[in-house]
């Protein structure tokens, strides 16, 4: 094996409390901490891991999104990728970005690259899909390797560990291929400050969604982003007997 | 003119649609049981309008078949038994959805959100050119449909422009259908080699538990960090068998190992919405809420006042979980 793809997202930091726009069309994200996608960090993690154990030749993270996009594929690279793609799409337009788009461009660069293995997190955070790796393996026809607990290199191909509803499964498919991170697959590594310096003198080449000829029309309207319904505020009971009084008049038990 | 033209046109286009709207369910089932995800798809399903037809496919469709036959409101069952569809891979699945969609043109494909149908819709869907959509909460029209973003913290309704609407459903947003009373005919899905060589299935190894299932649970005994070990999860089991509730945790607990990774509950584990759920040691991180608060009543033990969860408990216990949770069992 020699190169692995790995998509990263910037999205919303995770311990950020996302917040609808007064419009109605989306949440409020300027003025707000990004960061890279979690699952995606566990993906970069495992590609690195990969190349340690030299299973791998170089890896190449990739991002599509506006310019900040810039800054998690830096971060992929302090953690250990060699080089960065950033795919150029900003505006209404990338509001309007779904994974379809995303997929098809990954496809693109996945062949152009000559990439044996795609490496993507499970979902991403924002828009909580779960849908690009599956649909990149599909548009390459490759075989998925999903909720990936853990992958191991064979002689034929990889043994993958998925984690399904009721456990785990083990599956075994060819190369290339597309997988997706779970959780658990690793505990990604933390960039230290000498390889974020490093990071900034690695190549990182920009291009547009057209120069790889993937048309990004729309596929959906945005009706309406609205906020949960509140839950009302509850009790504090003062001990066991109140709450299990509590549960009693609730016809709980 | 040219313009009234294409109005008209699209009237009428829109018109043959609403006659024709049509809705494919993918089963999901273990050769042996159908899973009851697949009864709430069917109550969105019937919710788009239309036939609705059902797809089983497995290296044994018998009794999931026949189950999915006299389900309310299912008009036909497309079989398709197979060694081919062993593990139930996306690979192999893939052509035969499309070898149905081939022959029967649905307007709308459908399957549970769960690990099945995670894997396999979007796969179907890029094949067919179109955008997924994920773990719907609500049909409002047959092209518009709601969905939670940002881990159950905005509510995203969306138009999709797709000729066909490719779905996964969250399970706990719609009642299952009734799983008898209707008389749907069994046919035999297209025929076709679905034998592949990109993955195979090597094995599974399964939680086994006596406990109702996770999402299905109508009360929920869930743990945290706070149980500090899996043998202190004992307590929950305990107070578990009084309600016969099933046993959750969050992320935290499952990440030290306390227990399997199938029992976590959030944005990426399972989404449950049971009558109670009751938190022990959870201190509520919105990724945890994501999975849990549409439950109908949330119960909070936790020993620090400010935990976030007490935010969204109906009832609340500031205590130490090791001498509350023991009273609490010895007393229902």
């Amino acid at each position: 094996m020699s190169r692995i793809l790995v998509g990263v997202k910037r999205v919303v930091d995770y311990a950020v409390k996302v917040r609808v726009n007064p419009e109605k069309s989306g949440v409020v994200t300027q003025g707000v901490k990004h960061s890279m996608n979690p699952f995606d960090e566990i993906a970069v993690e495992e590609a690195v891991k990969m190349k340690e154990k030299k299973l791998a030749n170089e890896v190449v993270a990739v991002s599509i999104g506006p310019s900040q996009s810039q800054e998690v594929i830096r971060t992929a690279l302090a953690m250990g990728a060699d080089r960065g793609i950033h795919v150029e799409i900003s505006g209404k337009e990338y509001d309007l970005l779904q994974p379809i788009h995303v997929s098809k461009i990954l496809a693109k660069l996945a062949l152009e690259e000559k990439a044996d293995l795609v490496i993507l997190g499970k979902q991403a955070i924002d828009d909580d899909s779960n849908q690009t790796a599956q649909m990149t393996a599909a548009v390459l026809d490759w075989p998925q390797g999903t909720f990936c607990n853990k992958i191991e290199k064979t002689d034929s191909g990889i043994t993958i560990t998925r984690e399904i509803d009721g456990g785990l499964e083990t599956i075994k498919t060819k190369t290339p291929a597309v997988l997706s991170a779970d959780l658990r697959l690793n505990t990604p590594r933390y960039a230290t400050l000498p390889n974020i310096m490093k990071a900034k003198k690695k190549p990182l080449k920009k291009i547009g969604a057209s120069d790889l000829g993937v048309d990004t029309t729309p596929r959906i309207d945005i009706i309406s982003v609205q906020d949960p319904p509140v839950r009302q505020a509850g009790a504090v009971v003062p001990d066991v007997d109140t709450l299990v009084a509590k549960l009693k008049e609730g016809g709980h038990c | 003119m040219f313009a009234t033209n294409t109005a008209v046109r699209g009237l009428l286009r829109t018109s043959v649609l609403h006659r024709c709207k049509s809705t494919l369910v993918v089963a999901e089932h273990n050769n042996e049981v159908l899973n009851p995800i697949t009864l709430n798809t069917i109550t969105a399903a019937k919710k788009i309008g239309g036939d609705v037809t059902v797809l089983v496919a497995g290296t044994k469709c018998g009794p999931a078949s026949e189950a999915v036959a006299k389900v309310e409101g299912v008009g036909k069952v497309l079989v398709a038994e197979n060694e081919a569809f062993k593990g139930f891979t996306a690979e192999s699945l893939t052509p035969l959805v499309l070898a149905a969609q081939n022959q029967f043109k649905f307007t709308h494909i459908l399957a549970g959100a769960t690990a099945f149908g995670k894997n396999v819709l979007p796969r179907v869907a890029a094949k067919l050119d179109v955008s997924p959509i994920s773990e719907i909460i609500d049909v409002q029209s047959e092209d518009t449909f709601v969905r939670t973003i940002y881990a159950g913290n905005a509510i995203l309704t969306l138009r999709s422009k797709d000729p066909v609407k490719v779905i996964t459903v969250r399970g706990t947003n719609f009642a299952p259908a009734a799983a008898s009373g209707g008389s749907g005919a069994i046919e035999q899905a297209p025929a076709g080699d679905y034998k592949q060589s990109l993955t195979e299935f090597v094995s599974q190894e399964l939680t086994k538990s006596d406990r109702p299932e996770l999402t299905g649970a109508k009360v929920i005994v869930s743990g945290g960090r706070g149980l500090k070990s899996g043998d202190n999860f004992k307590l929950l089991y305990d107070l578990a068998d009084k309600f016969g509730a099933a046993v959750g945790a969050s992320r935290a607990a499952v990440d030290a190992g306390y227990v399997p990774n199938d029992l976590q509950i959030g944005q990426t584990g399972k989404i449950v919405a049971p009558d109670l759920y009751i938190a022990v040691g959870i201190s509520g991180a919105i990724q945890h809420l994501a999975g849990m608060k549409d439950s109908k009543t949330i119960v909070a033990i936790n020993k620090d006042p400010e935990a976030p969860i007490f935010q969204v408990a109906d009832i609340g216990l500031v205590a130490d979980l090791f001498k509350a949770v023991p009273e609490m069992t010895g007393k229902l």
